[in-house]
């Protein structure tokens, strides 16, 4: 293919050029990433959702125990037990962020890394309260990631029986108005998740539905809940009866879940869902304007393949209009950990960081770049607009991140005239070429690269 | 002047093109806001414990909730009025409020209710929204509403200012955003050459010749008129450090120019344990921000200035076991400026009997935050009432004008 070109591709679609991974020839190379096995994820592993849950159901006992006694001395032991129990959550979460960052860096194409990020911003939710609430990361791994090179529909189903996504969403506030909790309880529909699965994770603001579609769809995943941070299909809250949505009935006398998967499996090869996610990936991957035919082909294929998402991938990185340039503009995560793989930072050495440096290298300048970890503003996740990430502040923060922190990363910064090669391949921009000749030291041609506009973009 | 020194620097640098020949810059338009007069508000996060900020000690019921936490005069607090008293901590506001430039708002809330969740509370305090908008529609903040179709606003109208995510200036309205813990130290030869890398991206190029702008106005001392009169003598300047006071010498700095509103938030006020440390500290903190806002805007600029500190809820009358206090209902609102009728505490007290709390646990509401709030807007920019009750905070019954704007 003559459009291919094997550094844009590790660019674009991956963590970003090294000075030693060996470069894909084609797209099938970029792929092939997906049908390995997870070697990554393996190497770096993200704590369980269940080590998450055995320090809440600690927690749960050690509150039970409390309220059992009196004696201040034993309330005092308690609380103490307690607050060490609390305090062993914070390390998971660092792990976890250790663990992708390092898998970031260490991928060779990182196809796999980017298309997490991707769905999980696609899927987002927000942390709650408790220790099992702020377990974000274990959603992302144990639940999206295994599941981003198959059906769509698969995809969508670990997904409704995520607890964090119930609740981000309301869903746990829903029954349905002729349940049993309804009655008994005075429970009613809650339509918050029904309206962001439509106009978010499916078909899209832009898809063929109504109000009435988000209130039938509503009463089908009536029933979806959350019990001691597990998932749990409550039959009392699950709307007895036919619901039709866009469409297709659903349902029967006795609701069961069985019956949101038949809906999901709709859903996920729905039309306007094929336009939405090739138009979502394409947005994401290649440009915020992408090319309509790149977009039309790739609803194509993806119907073709009965909702399969390695065909909406391979779609993509077969059409010429994905290789097009200017790239979007990458978020703060991504250009942080593509910085890091261009300086050749082992990720032996983030695994190995204090809390304190990760909190003053990473997790600081990205919330000054406008990328707050873990808490986008809202159910639609980070923004794609270029224009979003590069204002006086985003910029501000990137170019003190691409100036300061590589001196702090690497024990001897690389030579800014190779460093150059490194980081943007052979053919660098000429303003980029002669800045990294032209800079006063080493720190400050190393920082001119990380921060030029060709580095930030895909 | 300096400013744009600086971009024809950044701009010619290297390349030694000149400015005029260049078609991609556009010089900054000066903005012409529709009103003159200064809004600072300031979100205080974890919810702000206003009864012991203003202590009601005049009310009988106070010293019986409070066993470690002050209560009035005697345990020195600073008398306001013969009925309410000031925490020490704020004791540098003292002479501000002497002077009649500070006052407080007691007994509000928003009409969030029960859960006493901080996020639903901050959500809806900055969304400005009654509960009956669904969350997920809370998707802009009051004070992007309030400048949403108005002739003259521009992205420089308003500063969000600080890392935080700040959903009350949120919205279709553009606004600047900043972080003074941004800085650009650039050499003069990587400025150059970091010109020469954007010169071709304009996306780039405009951010960063802002940025640098911002950054190098702000190493510029402000030229102000002198601090005067009797009535602050015994006002202890501001202690400035930290990145609190770079907060507010940014505000200050921007709403000296062309900004009319600016928007942060304070966190911290969560003080379920040892609370009278916490509490000394947080409120020299605000206390010194507001000063810092004060000696920088100068007498000119402060004088049509008003500064709203509001936090999501209040916490409970009752002192709790550890020294602290829990998640409550109504709280109190910090106003300060010179375009406010200081020296007042504005509200009906509903007192503090268990028949008087809010779920005999909590100090009754007794008016939804945002009517202050609300009459302050009106006050200051002359916003109609029926813009302010249908976009400004939808739903919202001003009421009666408690006057608070001089």
């Amino acid at each position: 293919m003559a459009f291919f070109d094997p550094y844009l591709a590790v660019r674009r679609f991956g963590t970003g050029l090294a000075a030693s991974a060996a470069l894909p020839t084609d797209p099938r190379d970029v792929l092939a990433d997906l049908d390995a096995p997870d070697a990554l994820g393996a190497q770096f592993e993200v704590p369980s959702v269940g080590e998450y849950l055995a320090l809440d159901a600690e927690v749960t006992r050690l509150r039970q125990a409390k309220r059992k006694t009196k004696d201040k001395a034993e309330i005092a032991r308690i609380d103490e037990k307690m607050k060490a129990q609390k305090g062993k959550a914070a390390p998971l979460a660092q792990q976890a962020f250790r663990a992708r960052v390092a898998r970031g860096i260490a991928a060779p194409v990182g196809f796999r890394e980017r298309l997490e990020w991707f769905w999980v911003d696609h899927f987002t939710v927000r942390s709650s309260g408790g220790i099992a609430g702020r377990a974000i990361s274990t959603f992302w791994d144990g639940a999206i990631r295994p599941n981003i090179g198959g059906r769509f529909a698969d995809l969508l189903r670990v997904v409704v029986q995520e607890p964090l996504m119930l609740g981000s969403l309301d869903q746990n506030r829903s029954a349905g108005p002729n349940s049993r909790f309804a009655k008994e309880r005075g429970m009613g529909l809650n339509e918050n998740y029904a309206r962001e699965l439509l106009e978010l994770h499916t078909v899209g603001a832009d898809g063929a539905y109504q109000q009435a579609d988000v209130i039938e769809l509503a009463r089908v995943l009536a029933g979806l809940s959350v019990r001691k941070g597990v998932f749990e299909w409550q039959k009392g809250r699950a709307e007895p009866g036919e619901k039709r949505v866009l469409g297709k009935v659903y349902g029967s006398p006795k609701p069961v879940l069985e019956d949101v998967f038949a809906a999901l499996e709709a859903l996920a090869v729905h039309p306007d869902t094929a336009r939405h996610l090739a138009w979502k990936l394409a947005v994401h991957f290649v440009s915020d304007q992408p090319d309509p035919g790149l977009i039309t082909h790739m609803a194509a294929r993806y119907r073709a393949a009965d909702g399969g998402l390695s065909a909406l991938y391979t779609s993509m990185l077969e059409h010429p209009a994905a290789w097009t340039l200017p790239g979007n503009v990458k978020w703060p995560f991504e250009y942080l950990v593509s910085g890091m793989k261009a300086l050749s930072v082992p990720p032996e050495r983030i695994l190995a960081a204090s809390h304190k440096d990760i909190r003053r290298g990473l997790m600081v300048p990205m919330r000054l770049m406008g990328q707050n970890y873990q808490r986008a503003s809202g159910p639609d996740g980070w923004a794609e607009e270029d224009a979003a990430w590069i204002t006086p502040q985003g910029i501000a923060g990137r170019i003190q991140w691409a100036m300061n922190a590589p001196d702090q990363m690497v024990d001897r910064l690389p030579d800014p005239r190779v460093f150059l090669e490194t980081a943007l391949g052979p053919e660098p921009p000429e303003a980029v070429r002669f800045a990294a000749f032209n800079a006063e030291s080493q720190r400050e041609g190393v920082g001119l690269v990380l921060a030029s506009s060709a580095f930030q973009r895909r | 002047m300096t400013g744009l020194m600086n971009r024809r620097l950044f701009l010619n640098g290297v390349l030694g093109c000149s400015v005029a020949a260049s078609p991609l810059v556009t010089p900054v338009t000066l903005a012409s806001a529709p009103w003159d007069a200064r809004l600072v508000v300031i979100i205080l996060r974890g919810a702000m414990d206003g009864l012991d900020v203003v202590q009601p000690y005049g009310d009988p019921d106070l010293a019986g909730l409070r066993r470690t936490l002050t209560t009035g005069p005697e345990n020195g607090a600073l008398d306001l009025d013969g009925f309410y008293a000031l925490h020490p901590g704020f004791s540098t506001l003292k002479p501000l409020w002497d002077a009649g430039e500070v006052a407080f708002a007691h007994a509000v809330s928003t009409p969030y209710r029960d859960q006493r969740s901080h996020f639903d509370g901050q959500d809806l305090l900055e969304a400005g929204t009654g509960t009956d908008v669904p969350r997920a529609a809370r998707t802009d903040g009051w004070l992007n509403r309030l400048l949403q179709d108005l002739p003259g606003v521009d992205a420089q109208t308003t500063y969000a200012i600080g890392v935080d995510d700040l959903l009350i200036a949120r919205g279709a309205q553009e606004v600047s955003r900043w972080s003074p813990d941004a800085r650009l130290r650039l050499s003069e030869q990587a400025q150059k050459l970091l010109e020469l890398v954007y010169h071709d991206d304009p996306l780039f190029r405009d951010a960063a010749v802002e940025a640098i702008d911002i950054t190098q106005s702000l190493s510029e001392a402000p030229d102000l008129e002198p601090v005067e009169t009797a009535m602050m003598e015994g006002m202890m300047a501001a202690t400035r450090n930290g990145s609190a006071s770079r907060v507010a010498e940014f505000a200050a700095q921007r709403l000296r120019q062309d900004t009319r509103i600016a928007a942060f938030s304070v966190n911290g006020w969560d003080t379920h344990a040892k609370q009278a440390g916490a509490m000394t500290r947080r409120l020299g903190g605000l206390a010194d921000t507001i000063s810092i806002l004060r000696e920088d805007l100068g007498a000119e600029v402060w004088g049509k200035t008003t500064v709203l500190a509001m936090t999501e809820f209040g916490r409970t009358a009752r002192e709790n076991g550890s020294e602290g206090t829990d998640h409550g209902t109504a709280g109190a609102m910090v106003m300060a400026g010179g375009a406010v009728r200081g020296g007042k505490v504005y509200g009906d007290w509903p007192g503090l009997s268990d028949s008087a709390l809010y779920q005999g646990r909590d100090l009754m509401p007794m008016r939804d935050v945002r009517a202050y709030a609300g009459w302050v807007m009106r006050g200051l920019f002359g916003l109609e009432t029926s813009r302010i009750e249908r976009s400004v905070f939808p739903g919202l019954d001003l009421g009666p004008d408690p006057g608070v704007i001089l």
